[in-house]
C-alpha cells in the first residue's frame, strides 16, 4: 500500500491543534489531524475561561453555536489567609455587551464543537489515534508520523505539534527537553453541580452572567500557586494548582490543597449542597518565556502548551494556544502559496510573527515572575496574612483610636519584613512586571 | 452478504445526574457513548462479513450528534453508515422506534441490497428494554434470534443459519432461515481496534443522513410521541438506602475475632442460612 | 430515542378516551413460563402481584399455560390456581413443546385477541423478554420492561415503575389508549405468594391451528447449564465477588475459596473481565449479570453505580474494602474496613471451622 501524503499533519485536537487545523483546512490545504482521545476534548482539562478575541479572529461567528456557559460580568481577586479573604472585586454592566469578551466553557463540549468545525472546514480528523513517533528522513527532516494503529506511517510536508504540555512526541524525537518540575504546575479541578437558579442566587447573576474568582495566599501553604472558582451554567469549577517542584519539596498533594481550599469559610458556603461529578488533574506549563523551547525545525512547528505558551500571571493559556496555532498555520499557508519548502529556515517566519504578537510580548514582559515567586515564597503567605490582619484592625470598632490603629498596621508590616525587605519586595515586583 | 447493525448513541449512565429540586435528568456535560451492547453486535457482524464476504451497514436513529457514533463504527471497520434523524422521531418509545428503524432498513435494502441479517444489541443501557430488536423482526417478518452467543453454520445459497442462543437454564441451538434478526448476547467478543487504513477511510466517509421522508416514512402517526402507546409520567431518583453499612469496629480486635463477628452478624441477618450452609457442607 | 426519551412527557395529561373496542378488555393475565418440566418461579411471583392488581380492578386473575403436553399444562393450571389465579387458559400443541418465538407469539396473540385481557404480565427472563417484544409489536401495544413496581392509578391505568439510565433513575410508565397493557418483571422482584393447594379455578382450552411444517425455526439441541461449568450467578443463593482491590489474578483464588466453603457462586466487577482474571459470564452488574442472592459478599469492589444496580436486590450485602468512604458502604448492609487479601482467608477459615465442627457435632 502506498503511503498517503498530506500537506500538513496536526498532532492534537486541543485549542492549539484545532486552531491550526482549522486555519489550514480553510485555506484549502490537505490536512490530517490526529487525536488520541475518544473525541476532541474527551481528556482535556481546563478551568475554563475562554477569551473570545483569539477565537473570533478564527471564526467571527463562533457565538452562534459554540457551547458557551456564561459570560463573565464580575471578577474577584482574593488574597486569602486561613479564615478570611481580602481583595478586589470588579463588576460592570458593560460586560453585558453584544459580543462579550470572556466566557466560561466546559472543555469536553467546547473542544468537540471546535473539532466539528475543523472537520466541516475539510480536515481529515482521526480520533482514538495516538502519534507514537515522528518519522524522519536520513537528513533528520521530519516527513510524517507513526501511530498506534496497525498500518503504515503517514507522510506530510509539515507536522504541527499541538500535543499539549507533556509533549512526548516532540521529546522522543529530540526536539525538546523533558519537562522540568520548576517549569510546570500541577492543577487539580472539580466540577460541582448545582441547579442553575441556586448559582444565580448565590452569585447575584441573571441570565447567562457569570463570575470568576481567582485566589491566592495561604491556601497554597507557601508554595507558588493559585486557586480558582468559575461559575458555569449548572456547575461550578473549582481548582488549585502549584508548581510541581514546590509540591515535591513540601510533600503536599494537590488534592489535599483542593480539599482545604473547598473547606475554607469563604469558599465552603459557595459550594454548599453541590454534587461533585468530575475530578481531574492536569499540568500547566508555567515556566514562562525562559522555558519556551525551540519552536520550529526541518518540517515541524510546535504550538500551544507544547511550546509553553501560558501566561500564568493572567491565567491565560487557551488564547495563546489558539493564536499560536493560527499563526503557525498561516505561516505554512504563506509558504505553500509561495511554493516554498517547510524548511527550518523558512519556518523561522513563524517565530518572527509570534514575536510581533501578544503571545511573545506578554511572555517576555513577565519573564522574571516565575523565578521571583519561587525565590520569594513570603509573597503568597506573609502578605495575605498581613493584609488580613490590617483589615481586621481597621474594620473592628473597639474604642481604639484610628491613629493607633494605623500605627499598629505599620508596625505589623515592619515586623514582618523590615523596611528593607518591603522596599526590596516592591522593587522586585516592579522590575518583574516591567 | 449484506448485514445491517442497529446501534444507539446513549448517555454514559455513569454520569447521569438528577436535578436535586426538579427531579429531572441533567444531561449537561454527560458524554455519550455507543451503547456497550451494540459493540458486541457490531463485532459479531464484522466477523460474519470477514467470514463470508459482503458489507456491513450501521444504522442509528437519533439526533444529528449521533453521527459521531456512526463514524466510530466505521472506524471499527463497518462499510457504510446511515443516520435517521428527524424531529418527528422525538419521544419515540420502542414501538415507534422499531417502526422507524424497520422502514429505514427497508430503504437500506432498496438502496444497497436486501439485508440477509439484521443485528441489534441485547438491550440499551438507557432504554434498557430489549424490545427494539424483536420489534424490528416482527415488523419486517425476519426470523427472530435473541440473546445469541455464537453464530454457527451459515449457508447463503440454501439461506439457512444456525446459532446458539441463551435460553432459560441452558443454551438452545437453533436453525432458521435468512433473513434473520439477531440480538447479540454481551461478552461474546471484544470490539476490534480498526486499522489505520479503516480509520482514515472512516474519517473521510460520508454518513448518509435521512429524514423521515427520505427513509420512505409516510405515516407520521406511527412515529415519535404520536406513534408511542407508552408515556413516561414521572422520572425520579431512587431513594438511597437511608442508612449506610453498619461497619464492624476493628479497634482492639484480632482478625479472627472480626471474622467471627462477621459470621455471627450474617447468621443473625439471614435466619436459616446457617442450616442451609450446614446441609450443603454435609454433602461433601 | 426509545424508551424514556420523552421523560417529563409533554404528552402526559393529554390522555384521550380509550377507543370503544378496547373497552371490552378486562382482567389481568400472567404468562406461566414453563420449560423443561418446571414452572419458572417468576410466574408464581407474578401471580401474587397480579392478584393485587385484579382485586384493585375488580376483575379476574388468569394464568396462560402454553406447552406441548396437555397433562403438564393441567399441572401448570393447578399451580396457577394455588397461587391465586381464577382462570387458566391452556393451549397444548406439539409445536409448543419447546419454546420458539414464532409459535409462542402466534399462540399468545391469538389468546389475547380472543379473550381480551386488560393487563398482560410476563417474567423478564430471556424467554419472557423474547416473547413479550414480539407479542407487543404484533398487537401494536405498549410494553414496559423490567418493572420493579406495579400499581393501578385513579383512572384504572397500569402504572409500571422501572429503572432507567442504568439504574440511576426510576420512571413510571403508562400505556394509553391501547390494550392490553403489557409489562415484564425480573425474577425475585415481587415476593412469592403462599400456595393454597385447596384453591381451584376454571380452565379454558384453546386450540391453535399451527403445524410443525409451518414453522421455519427448528431447535437442534438444548444444552442445560447444569451440564456445563457455566456460572449460575442469577439464581445463586450466595455469591462472593471480587474487584480490583484484590490487586492480582492470583489473589482472586481467595474469592473462589470462600465461595466454595459457602457452597455459593463467585463473580467479579467488570475490570476483572477486561483484565482477563475472570470470564465474562462471571461479570456482575449492569452489563453483566443481575443477581438476587440471599447473601452477597463483595471484596475489594468500589461499588460503582453500574455494579450496584446488579446486586442491589440481594437480601444481605457485605462489603470488605480498605477505603471507609468507598461507595459500596452506601448500599451494603454490613461492612468491614479491611484488606481483603488478608481478611478473606481468615473469614473463609472461620466459616470452614464452624461448618465442619457442627457437622461433627451433629
Ligand atoms: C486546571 C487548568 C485551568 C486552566 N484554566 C485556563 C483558563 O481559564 N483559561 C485559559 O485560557 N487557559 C487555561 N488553562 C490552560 C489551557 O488549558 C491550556 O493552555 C490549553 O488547553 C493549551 O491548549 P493545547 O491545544 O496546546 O493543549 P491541550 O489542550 O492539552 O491539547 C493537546 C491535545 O493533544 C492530544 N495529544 C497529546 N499527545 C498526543 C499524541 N501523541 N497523539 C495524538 N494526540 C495527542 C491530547 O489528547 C489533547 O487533546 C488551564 C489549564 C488547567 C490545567
Ligand atoms: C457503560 C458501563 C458499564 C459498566 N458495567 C459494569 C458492570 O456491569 N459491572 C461492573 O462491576 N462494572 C461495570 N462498569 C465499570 C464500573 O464503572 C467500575 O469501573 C467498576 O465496577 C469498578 O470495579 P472495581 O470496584 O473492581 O474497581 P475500583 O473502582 O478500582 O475499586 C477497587 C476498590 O478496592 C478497594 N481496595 C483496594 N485495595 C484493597 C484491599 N487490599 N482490600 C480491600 N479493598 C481494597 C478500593 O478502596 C476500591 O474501593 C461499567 C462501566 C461503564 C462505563
Ligand atoms: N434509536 C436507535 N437507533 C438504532 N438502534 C437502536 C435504537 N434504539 C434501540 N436500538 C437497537 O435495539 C437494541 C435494543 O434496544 P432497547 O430495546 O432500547 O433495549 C439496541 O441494542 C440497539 O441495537
Amino acid at each position: 500500500m502506498s503511503l498517503e501524503v498530506f500537506d500538513a499533519i496536526v498532532i492534537g485536537a486541543g485549542p492549539a491543534g484545532n486552531a491550526a487545523a482549522y486555519t489550514l483546512a480553510k485555506s484549502g490545504l490537505k490536512v490530517l489531524q490526529l487525536e488520541r482521545g475518544e473525541y476532541a476534548g474527551s481528556k482535556n482539562v481546563q478551568g475554563a475561561i475562554l477569551y473570545a478575541d483569539a477565537l473570533e479572529k478564527l471564526m467571527p461567528d463562533f457565538r452562534e453555536d459554540a457551547p458557551l456557559e456564561r459570560h463573565i460580568v464580575e471578577q474577584r481577586m482574593w488574597m486569602m489567609d486561613d479564615n478570611s479573604h481580602t481583595g478586589m472585586h470588579y463588576r460592570s454592566d458593560s460586560f453585558n455587551e453584544e459580543k462579550p469578551n470572556r466566557y466560561t466553557i466546559i472543555r469536553s463540549q467546547f473542544d468537540r464543537w471546535f473539532n466539528r468545525r475543523v472537520r466541516e472546514a475539510g480536515a481529515v480528523v482521526l480520533c482514538e489515534t495516538t502519534v507514537t513517533e515522528l518519522l524522519k528522513d536520513t537528513n533528520g527532516r521530519v516527513i510524517g508520523v507513526k501511530t498506534d494503529r496497525h498500518g503504515d506511517a503517514i507522510l506530510a510536508d509539515v507536522v504541527i505539534l499541538a500535543e499539549g504540555v507533556n509533549g512526548l512526541v516532540g521529546q522522543r524525537a529530540g526536539l525538546r527537553q523533558e519537562l522540568q518540575p520548576a517549569h510546570v504546575a500541577l492543577a487539580v479541578k472539580e466540577m460541582h453541580f448545582l441547579p442553575e437558579e441556586v448559582i444565580a442566587a448565590r452569585f447575584n447573576l441573571k441570565g447567562d452572567e457569570g463570575v470568576v474568582i481567582e485566589a491566592m495566599g495561604t491556601i497554597t501553604k507557601g508554595m507558588v500557586g493559585t486557586a480558582f472558582l468559575y461559575t458555569n451554567r449548572e456547575s461550578i469549577s473549582v481548582g488549585i494548582g502549584c508548581m510541581v517542584q514546590d509540591l515535591a519539596e513540601n510533600r503536599v498533594s494537590s488534592s489535599a490543597l483542593l480539599e482545604a481550599f473547598k473547606a475554607h469559610p469563604s469558599i465552603r458556603s459557595l459550594l454548599e449542597g453541590s454534587e461533585v461529578r468530575e475530578y481531574a488533574a492536569h499540568l500547566i506549563p508555567e515556566g514562562g518565556y525562559k522555558a519556551v523551547p525551540q519552536l520550529y525545525g526541518e518540517g515541524w512547528l510546535v504550538v500551544g502548551d507544547a511550546a509553553h505558551f501560558v501566561n500564568a500571571v493572567h491565567r491565560e493559556g487557551s488564547n495563546l494556544a489558539m493564536t499560536s496555532g493560527r499563526i503557525a498555520a498561516e505561516t505554512v499557508v504563506w509558504l505553500k502559496r509561495r511554493r516554498e519548502a517547510c524548511s527550518a529556515e523558512n519556518l523561522a517566519e513563524y517565530r518572527r510573527r509570534l514575536e510581533a504578537s501578544f503571545v511573545m510580548k506578554d511572555l517576555k514582559k513577565y519573564r522574571g515572575i516565575p523565578a521571583l515567586l519561587h525565590r520569594n515564597k513570603h509573597f503568597l503567605d506573609l502578605y495575605p496574612r498581613i493584609a488580613s490582619r490590617a483589615a481586621q484592625i481597621w474594620l473592628r470598632v473597639d474604642g481604639v483610636d484610628k491613629r493607633s490603629k494605623e500605627g499598629e498596621i505599620v508596625r505589623d508590616l515592619r515586623a514582618a519584613r523590615g523596611w528593607r525587605g518591603l522596599v526590596g519586595d516592591a522593587f522586585k515586583v516592579a522590575r518583574a512586571w516591567r | 452478504m449484506h448485514i445491517v447493525v442497529c446501534i444507539k448513541q446513549v448517555p454514559d449512565s455513569a454520569q447521569i445526574r438528577v436535578h436535586p429540586v426538579h427531579n429531572t435528568i441533567m444531561r449537561q456535560g454527560v458524554p455519550t457513548i455507543i451503547n456497550p451492547y451494540d459493540l458486541f453486535a457490531l463485532e459479531e457482524a464484522l466477523r460474519l462479513r470477514d467470514r463470508l464476504g459482503g458489507a456491513v451497514t450501521v444504522l442509528t436513529m437519533g439526533p444529528p450528534m449521533a453521527e459521531d457514533s456512526l463514524r466510530k463504527a466505521l472506524t471499527f471497520g463497518a462499510d457504510r453508515a446511515v443516520l435517521l434523524t428527524d424531529r418527528f422521531f422525538a419521544g419515540s418509545d420502542t414501538l415507534a422506534t422499531s417502526y422507524a428503524l424497520s422502514m429505514a432498513i427497508q430503504k437500506i435494502g432498496e438502496s444497497w441490497g436486501t439485508p440477509d441479517v439484521v443485528f441489534t444489541g441485547k438491550q440499551t443501557i438507557d432504554g434498557d428494554t430489549a424490545q427494539v430488536g424483536p420489534g424490528i423482526a416482527r415488523r419486517l417478518g425476519l426470523n427472530q434470534l435473541t440473546y445469541v452467543s455464537a453464530i454457527g453454520a451459515v449457508d447463503l445459497a440454501a439461506r439457512t443459519i444456525e446459532v446458539s442462543r441463551r435460553a432459560e437454564g441452558g443454551v438452545q441451538e437453533l436453525a432458521t432461515r435468512l433473513p434473520a434478526l439477531i440480538t447479540v448476547l454481551e461478552g461474546t467478543s471484544e470490539i476490534r481496534r480498526g486499522r489505520l487504513a479503516d480509520a482514515l477511510r472512516a474519517a473521510r466517509a460520508e454518513v448518509t443522513v435521512w429524514n423521515a421522508a427520505q427513509a420512505g416514512i409516510t405515516e407520521m402517526t406511527k412515529c415519535g410521541l404520536r406513534g408511542s402507546p407508552t408515556v413516561v409520567k414521572n422520572v425520579f431518583a431512587p431513594k438511597g438506602r437511608a442508612t449506610k453499612a453498619s461497619l464492624l469496629d476493628t479497634r482492639e480486635k484480632t482478625p479472627g475475632e472480626l471474622a467471627e463477628a462477621m459470621m455471627a452478624r450474617i447468621f443473625d441477618a439471614l435466619p436459616g442460612i446457617e442450616g442451609d450452609l450446614l446441609a450443603h457442607a454435609a454433602q461433601y | 430515542m426509545s424508551g424514556t426519551a420523552h421523560a417529563g412527557g409533554s404528552r402526559a395529561g393529554m390522555r384521550k378516551e380509550l377507543p370503544e373496542h378496547f373497552k371490552a378488555y378486562r382482567h389481568v393475565w400472567v404468562f406461566m413460563e414453563y420449560e423443561h418440566g418446571a414452572i419458572h418461579p417468576v410466574s408464581l411471583e407474578l401471580l401474587g402481584e397480579g392478584r393485587k392488581l385484579a382485586d384493585r380492578l375488580g376483575g379476574e386473575l388468569a394464568g396462560v399455560a402454553l406447552g406441548g403436553d396437555h397433562g403438564q399444562m393441567i399441572e401448570v393450571a393447578n399451580a396457577a390456581f394455588a397461587h391465586g389465579a381464577d382462570v387458566t387458559y391452556i393451549t397444548a400443541e406439539p409445536v409448543l413443546a419447546h419454546y420458539r418465538n414464532e409459535p409462542y407469539t402466534r399462540a399468545m396473540t391469538e389468546l389475547v385477541n380472543t379473550y381480551k385481557p386488560e393487563i398482560l404480565l410476563l417474567g423478564a427472563t430471556v424467554l419472557g423478554r423474547d416473547l413479550a417484544g414480539s407479542v407487543a409489536t404484533t398487537l401494536l401495544t405498549g410494553l414496559t420492561a423490567d418493572c420493579t413496581e406495579l400499581a393501578i392509578d385513579a383512572e384504572r391505568s397500569l402504572a409500571a415503575t422501572r429503572p432507567t439510565f442504568g439504574g440511576s433513575l426510576l420512571c413510571t410508565i403508562h400505556t394509553l389508549n391501547v390494550r392490553p397493557q403489557m409489562a415484564t418483571v425480573r425474577p425475585r422482584v415481587m415476593s412469592m405468594p403462599k400456595a393454597d393447594p385447596q384453591r381451584t379455578g376454571r380452565i379454558v382450552e384453546h386450540r391453535l391451528d399451527l403445524r410443525e411444517e409451518d414453522i421455519v425455526t427448528k431447535v437442534l439441541r438444548f444444552l442445560p447449564d447444569r451440564d456445563s461449568n457455566k456460572a449460575q450467578l442469577a439464581y445463586a443463593d450466595i455469591v462472593v465477588a471480587g474487584g480490583l482491590g484484590l490487586r492480582s489474578a492470583e489473589n482472586f483464588q481467595l474469592v473462589r475459596n470462600l465461595a466454595e466453603v459457602l457452597g455459593g457462586e463467585w463473580g467479579g466487577s467488570r475490570p476483572l473481565v477486561q483484565k482477563g482474571w475472570i470470564t465474562a459470564d462471571r461479570q456482575i452488574g449492569q452489563t453483566g449479570r443481575t443477581i438476587r442472592p440471599r447473601l452477597y459478599i463483595a471484596a475489594g469492589i468500589s461499588g460503582a453505580i453500574q455494579h450496584r444496580v446488579g446486586v442491589e436486590g440481594a437480601d444481605l450485602i457485605v462489603a470488605i474494602n480498605t477505603d471507609p468512604t468507598a461507595p459500596i458502604f452506601d448500599f451494603a448492609h454490613l461492612g468491614i474496613v479491611a484488606d481483603a487479601t488478608e481478611f478473606l482467608p481468615i473469614l473463609t477459615d472461620t466459616f470452614r471451622k464452624r461448618l465442619s465442627v457442627n457437622r461433627l457435632a451433629g
